[in-house]
């Protein structure tokens, strides 16, 4: 094997990080050629060389700079954040959603009393069942209502027991 | 157990702050050395490594481990200093070999060597000393792509085919890049090597 075939295998061989059949065809060359035997020595003893270099240690304030950066740093967020809920917002999600709920399940005395005031059945209500009795003159007399057709009477008596039941 | 790079790394991921400072701790000193010997300043090897880290930290939510994190690490390092050294080029002034040893001022020793003889040991701290300002003239004057090499192979101790993937290069191109990088340091510190054998 030349010399020049060698050199990639020579940093290596130094090292000890070639392959068994390698390190035996470098021993080979080594053997027989003196130049590469002086070379790798040297190269020996300069990695030796660059041992001596002393460390340096990083100043006192480095580890507290990063952390001034790192801290510095805006906080990223994924697109996909903007959709997961916050604690708040899933409380005051949970308190709007329950009261709804409530709202909608309760007894409602008003809104079948408003519905009769506009429906076909006003005439049967009694005047002080009425919340808003300021308007029930202006109703009674508003002649376009009275040319509307008369409630079917069967009706009348089981409306009228609902809303007294209620 | 101590828990690995990867897995340090993984949990900055998912938020944990003490896991970046146990990464902080575990590698500000090979970066800053790395770099110190790659800019040979050490005002702006700080700053670099200031630098690597913040970017270790803004990239946490993409990091994957596909590599090992010391390859990505000193990748960064490596492309911060190369371009910092392109940089800064025209500012930087070859240091002779004939400069007085105080030219090593930027890692803080600096010293004069007009010191009253009052050790019996000053000669021989001078030999030393002017053996240390040689050693790393000698790194110094490496082309760039050698010395980070040359750095990674014998300070970090890291394989090379980590090496080859922070420098972009094959395993193969490393191997000469190594073979050429000693060659020059076997001629430039003949003086010391041929005493060294």
């Amino acid at each position: 094997m030349s010399c020049s075939r060698i050199e990639k295998q020579m940093m290596p061989y130094v090292d000890g990080r070639l392959k068994l059949s390698e390190q035996q065809q470098m021993e080979a060359h080594l053997a027989a050629c003196a130049a590469c035997r002086v070379r790798v020595n040297e190269f020996r003893a300069v990695s030796g060389l660059l041992d001596e270099l002393p460390q340096i240690e990083p100043s006192g304030a480095f580890d507290a700079r990063v952390r001034a950066l790192v801290a510095a740093e805006p906080v990223k967020q994924s697109w996909w954040a903007v959709f997961a809920p916050s604690p708040r917002a899933a409380f005051a999600a949970s308190l709007l959603l329950l009261a709804t709920i409530w709202i909608g399940s309760r007894p409602s005395n008003m809104n079948m009393t408003n519905g009769g005031v506009n429906g076909t059945t006003a005439q049967s209500i009694d005047p002080n069942d009425l919340p808003v009795l300021e308007n029930y003159d202006i109703l009674a007399n508003f002649e376009p209502l009275t040319e509307l057709p008369q409630p079917v009477q069967g009706d009348e008596p089981d409306d009228s027991d609902n809303n007294q039941s209620m | 157990m101590a828990r690995s790079d990867v897995q340090l790394m993984l949990d900055v991921k998912a938020g944990d702050e003490q896991s970046f400072a146990l990464l902080l701790q575990r590698y500000r000193s090979p970066l800053v050395n790395f770099l110190y010997r790659m800019v040979r300043n050490r005002e702006q090897a700080e700053d670099l490594a200031q630098e690597v880290f913040i970017r270790v930290y803004r990239a946490r939510a993409e990091y994957v481990p596909s590599a090992k994190f010391t390859t990505w690490l000193f990748r960064i390092a490596t492309n911060l200093a190369l371009n910092s050294l392109r940089d800064t080029r025209h500012q930087r002034m070859d240091i002779s070999l004939d400069a007085p040893l105080s030219a090593d001022a930027e890692s803080g020793d600096e010293r004069t060597l007009d010191v009253a003889d009052k050790h019996p040991d000053i000669e021989q701290h001078l030999v030393e000393e002017a053996r240390k300002a040689m050693i790393k003239h000698a790194i110094d004057k490496l082309p760039e792509k050698q010395r980070a090499a040359v750095l990674l192979h014998k300070y970090q101790e890291l394989d090379y085919g980590e090496i080859a993937k922070i420098l972009s290069c094959s395993e193969s191109a490393l191997k000469s890049l190594l073979f050429r990088a000693y060659e020059t340091l076997r001629v430039e510190l003949a003086p010391l090597v041929t005493g060294a054998k």
